[in-house]
């Protein structure tokens, strides 16, 4: 195949949903009413750390209107807790982790009791009346502090430490003694979370008569939940069905199992009704997955030239209680190990990884799991390092990049990447802007008075990921995904994929796949996801995987539909079916593109008069296929991101000036979706770097646990988001070859804003390591405060 | 997010009115609603839990707004948004069409109200400030009769007011703006339109000697965000109206700042507040005196 994609993929097809959406028929979990629906509130712990010495529900349960109340002891009889194990790190310590606690709170926000009531108003009510006596114990909020002890949060444990990993590649010592240059700096990085608009919420509804539980979930692995909610609940996984109705944004804050939400799924078991919650804005940032926060110990070693000769980093991050379930509390770390000096040719590397237990919220995958860190951390040495030498870091930059010669590359990580554009993307930047005269910009800037900084951040996106990591590690995640096409009786074709949606338009760069694969309109295609009863088993959203591998499915399943199309019109035309195409919806004579047939002649034929074809196969009219990649562990995406900022040196503001995205992801299905995933990924990640924090006191008290405190970029605060797309070789593959999108943005925007700001810190002999870089800590770093 | 239960009643007349607020609700405490931007969401997050809610938005009487004997007299119900746009405010009192341009977003200021921000006493809310330095006078009715209380005298600590549980603040009413007179708001804010890390209202008359370019007189400086109550930082507006305000006298008034008493926030420390109202006193200092270069962030 070409670089090209046949039509409609390709093609900047407007994101399918938006108009319905933007009609107001949009159909949230919120939105579903069932027959008898009760609805749940959670009542959560006060204390970041303490015992459960007595519950009293009697108050709670008198209020008229209240079902039921349920303390973890009662969720307990039909739900078995678990742990967030990972079979290729046999030393990570899990602890056992139940839906409400029982005995002992952890977080502040960690599910204590559930109230099901007639109303959410009422279950709210009803919340506030239950008595929980509570011992307090010592919080543990500082990562360093649980590093080296502290109070242990899990006694059986014996530990605060839940996973420590390392690697080591090249000679590090001789390549540190070489050095002409050895930076070494601590970066911190504040707690994050998703902020999807959308809140976590469910409607469960189990039937006692069939053991039958259908749950409405704002998810992005209906499948993954299918499979956990069978285990613990002890259901039949068939009789399981999850069905994700239209998803307001997940960012993978809506990737792993929650307490309080399996505990829902409990109540309508305890009672056979169907029992909806939705968390609300607060228990949203109190019990909702966080990220990010790291410290890493940094050092870079660099020659004279420029070389960049070694990275050591040993990174530090907090998990919250307990080790995120299914999919573990591995990956964050692992993801750091493996992205440290991503874009460079570099020979040695000495990395640890260590994530502790300490008593603030689970914090886990957001996008990007650990990458964002990464690049942040290399792209910052890469720049100190530069300047310390007196070299140019976008110099710096261009020496090291891994060029195409070098492939395949063999990295000191132990990954090798077969593809990697990098140099491509400096190229195109170059072709994009004048680095030398926005230096000069700069420059001018500063001698006039201002505070103006450049920043430039190279990345690396691991997209797409095989079974290499889950499925090896006896983690029950798919990284498969499977897509059913059929010819309906009228011509149109419906399709059901495994692959789910949550507003980046997925179903819509499904259609263009299968559009193109059978050679039909694309408004003739309508696709189904989201719904385990109808689709594939298949992984959903997460790791940048959608389109590149359950797209790849779509293209296979379509590709087998219209081989059968074309057979059933040799047949009833009695000609050869090298010899017809299918062309938009219309069965051609292939050389000529004479018409013969329409789709829905065929389709009558197959499902109404199949008695009139001659003798051979019984018309299916429908084909599947499921994909995963088992040819590598990822496919590579890749990039350059370019950050101006001016900093009022009086009030420490930062004002983003101009912001380019240069990207590289192989084969592109829809450059208008593509865009989209890149902006919001930047803005995710400008966020990070100059507003969002999650800031807890001492105690293990959220004290930015509303959205007046919790602050995210506005359309305000951003600037525009240039972007520059390369099309380097599409990786060697029998079917469309495609690379994940959906975290390139969020992968480098921090590190390209972090690096802008210090830049203009730099010219009055500053530096900040820390993100959010807010105005107070600018201000601290000038000596202004 | 669901507010406890509420009684409501809208009253039909400002004597309705003040009749429910002066029968003490059994069950407990009575809340005024105007517009409701900042109570509403108190109560959702049941941080506020009033057993009956009084809803004044129908009183047509108190969406006055006019100029009368030299003063701006704004009803309590006049919005943030017709403060910012009515040519009578941005004549009469510049300093609050412009602080009204940068309270919050769009949607709350077609719906907040000047009586309504008032009453709150947010520390964090720009009009108190506005109010003590432009000498407001507030206007206080209950069924026993009326009281006009200053604004100096109205805040009394954090969302404490001079307000008795019977009373309901109708109206309040400003010096009118001369020719003489200046002003400037100054708001440090992380996103446009958020809680301010600092903020600061000033007034001033422009010395009767036109050559004096240097001379401010009758000086009102209104510090928010930073304390349990708007502060008024005498001592700096003392010093600044002293003499010829050159480098020095206005490093002297921001060094008499050190004396107002700051608060942190989670977000935000005492030196990191205290520098910024320095910043906020310069760029208004340079505004009052400049009156044609409008100061902002």
């Amino acid at each position: 195949m070409s670089t090209d994609l046949p039509a409609p993929a390709g093609e900047p097809v407007p994101h399918r949903r938006t108009w319905r959406l933007l009609h107001g028929r949009g159909r949230y979990v919120g939105d579903i009413r069932l027959p008898g629906l009760l609805h749940a509130a959670v009542l959560r712990a006060p204390h970041a750390h303490a015992s459960i010495d007595a519950i009293d529900t009697a108050a709670a349960a008198a209020v008229p209107g209240v079902m039921a109340v349920f303390t973890g002891a009662d969720i307990a009889t039909v739900c078995a807790p678990w742990r967030g194990t990972h079979g290729l790190y046999p030393r990570l310590a899990a602890p056992l982790q139940h839906a409400v606690a029982i005995d002992t709170v952890r977080w502040c926000g960690e599910p204590v009791a559930l109230v099901v009531a007639a109303s959410r108003a009422v279950a709210e009510d009803a919340t506030a009346l239950i008595a929980v006596d509570y011992t307090p114990r010592p919080a543990l909020a500082d990562p360093e502090a649980a590093r080296g002890g502290g109070p242990l949060l899990h006694p059986d444990l014996g530990t605060n430490v839940c996973l420590t990993a390392a690697h080591e590649a090249g000679d590090v010592d001789a390549a540190f003694a070489a050095a002409a240059v050895v930076v070494e700096e601590t970066f911190r990085f504040g707690r994050h979370t998703g902020v999807p608009l959308e809140p976590r919420g469910l409607v469960a509804d189990f039937d006692p008569s069939e053991r039958r539980l259908t749950v409405h979930h704002s998810h992005q692995c209906p499948h993954q939940m299918q499979h956990e909610f069978a285990r613990l609940l002890g259901l039949a996984e068939q009789r399981v069905r999850v069905i994700a109705p239209d998803v307001g944004g997940a960012f993978g804050i809506k990737q792993q199992l929650y307490g309080d939400e399996i505990a829902v799924c409990a109540a309508s078991l305890l009672l056979g009704r169907p029992v909806a919650w939705i968390a609300d804005r607060l228990e949203s940032f109190s019990a909702d997955i966080h990220a990010r926060e790291h410290v890493v110990r940094g050092r870079i070693a660099l020659s004279a030239d420029g070389d960049i000769l070694a990275f050591a980093v040993d990174d530090l991050h907090a998990i919250g209680p307990y080790s995120q379930y299914p999919r573990s509390s591995a990956g964050e770390g692992r993801a750091v190990l493996a992205q440290t000096g991503a874009p460079y040719r570099y020979r040695a590397l000495r990395a640890r990884s260590t994530a502790v237990f300490q008593t603030k919220g689970m914090a886990g995958h957001y996008r990007g799991v650990g990458q964002p860190i990464a690049c942040a951390v290399t792209e910052a040495l890469v720049d100190r390092a530069a300047r310390k030498v007196g070299l140019d870091p976008v110099a710096v930059r261009r020496r090291n990049l891994v060029r195409a010669a070098d492939l395949p590359w063999r990295a000191p990580t132990g990954l090798v990447y077969p593809r990697l554009a990098v140099a491509d993307c400096m190229a195109a930047l170059d072709a994009h802007v004048d680095l030398a005269a926005l230096r000069r910009d700069c420059d001018d800037a500063r001698r006039a008075g201002r505070m103006r900084g450049l920043g430039l951040a190279t990345f690396v996106e691991l997209t797409s990921r095989g079974p290499g990591f889950y499925g090896a590690g006896g983690v029950p995640v798919s990284s498969r995904d499977g897509c059913t096409v059929r010819l309906e009786p009228g011509g149109g074709v419906r399709a059901l994929a495994s692959v789910t949606e949550q507003g980046q338009g997925t179903e819509t760069g499904i259609a263009q796949v299968i559009a193109a694969a059978l050679g039909v309109p694309l408004d003739t295609v309508e696709v189904i996801t989201g719904d385990t009863a109808t689709t594939f088993h298949g992984g959903g959203t997460w790791g940048s995987r959608s389109m590149a591998i359950g797209g790849e499915a779509a293209w296979r399943a379509g590709r087998a539909l219209r081989a059968e199309i074309l057979d059933v019109a040799a047949r009833l035309l009695q000609a050869d079916a090298a010899a017809l195409d299918l062309r938009d919806g219309v069965i051609v004579e292939a050389a000529t593109s004479a018409a013969r047939l329409t789709l829905a002649e065929i389709a009558a034929v197959g499902h109404f008069r199949p008695h009139e074809l001659p003798a051979g196969p019984q018309p299916q009219l429908v084909a599947s296929a499921s994909f995963g990649p088992l040819d590598g562990p990822f496919r590579a995406g890749s990039g350059i991101q370019l950050a101006v900022v001016e900093i009022d040196p009086d009030s420490g503001a930062v004002r983003l000036d101009r912001f380019v995205v240069v990207h590289e992801c192989g084969r592109v299905v829809n450059p208008l979706l593509v865009d989209e995933q890149i902006r919001g990924g930047v803005a995710q990640g400008i966020g990070a770097t100059l507003f969002e924090e999650l800031i807890y006191d001492t105690d293990g008290q959220l004290l930015t646990g509303s959205l007046a405190d919790y602050l995210l970029p506005t359309a305000a605060d951003l600037c525009d988001i240039e972007l520059v797309h390369v099309h380097a070789a599409p990786p060697e593959s029998d079917g469309l070859g495609l690379i994940g999108v959906g975290e390139a943005g969020t992968v480098g925007a921090a590190a390209a804003v972090l690096n802008a700001v210090d830049d203009a810190l730099a010219a009055r002999g500053a530096s900040i390591g820390q993100i959010p870089c807010t105005p107070e800590r600018i201000l601290t770093a000038l000596g202004a405060i | 997010m669901k507010p406890a239960a509420f009684d409501y009643v809208r009253a039909t007349s400002l004597t309705h009115a003040l009749d429910l607020l002066a029968s003490a609700d059994p069950d407990g405490e009575t809340r005024v609603l105007a517009g409701g931007q900042s109570l509403v969401p108190l109560m959702a997050m049941r941080l506020a839990a009033p057993a009956r809610l009084v809803d004044i938005n129908r009183l047509a009487a108190l969406e006055r707004l006019e100029v009368i004997d030299g003063r701006l007299v704004i009803g309590a119900l006049v919005r943030h948004h017709r403060l910012a746009t009515d040519p009578r405010v941005a004549s009469a009192a510049p300093l609050l069409a412009r602080a009204a341009t940068q309270v919050a977003h769009p949607a709350i200021r077609n719906r907040g109200t000047f009586g309504g921000s008032l009453a709150h006493a947010d520390p964090a809310a720009a009009f108190p400030a506005c109010a003590l330095a432009l000498g407001a006078t507030l206007t206080l009715a209950s069924a026993a009769g009326r009281r006009e209380v200053p604004a100096t005298a109205f805040f009394e600590g954090l969302y404490q007011t001079a307000l008795r549980p019977d009373e309901l603040l109708v109206e309040v009413a400003v010096p009118a703006a001369t020719a003489a007179s200046r002003s400037a708001f100054v708001i440090f804010t992380r996103r446009p339109g958020d809680f301010p890390v600092a903020g600061l209202a000033a007034v001033a008359r422009a010395a009767d000697d036109r050559s004096a370019v240097d001379r401010l007189a009758d000086i009102r400086l209104a510090v928010f965000g930073v304390g349990d109550t708007p502060l008024l930082a005498d001592t700096a507006a003392a010093i600044l109206e002293s003499g010829p305000i050159d480098a020095a006298r206005i490093d002297a008034a921001v060094a008499a700042l050190d004396t107002l008493e700051i608060r942190d926030s989670a977000t935000a420390s005492v030196r990191y507040r205290r520098h910024l109202v320095g910043v906020a006193l310069r760029r208004a200092t340079a505004a009052l005196l400049r009156p044609e270069a409008v100061a902002c962030r």
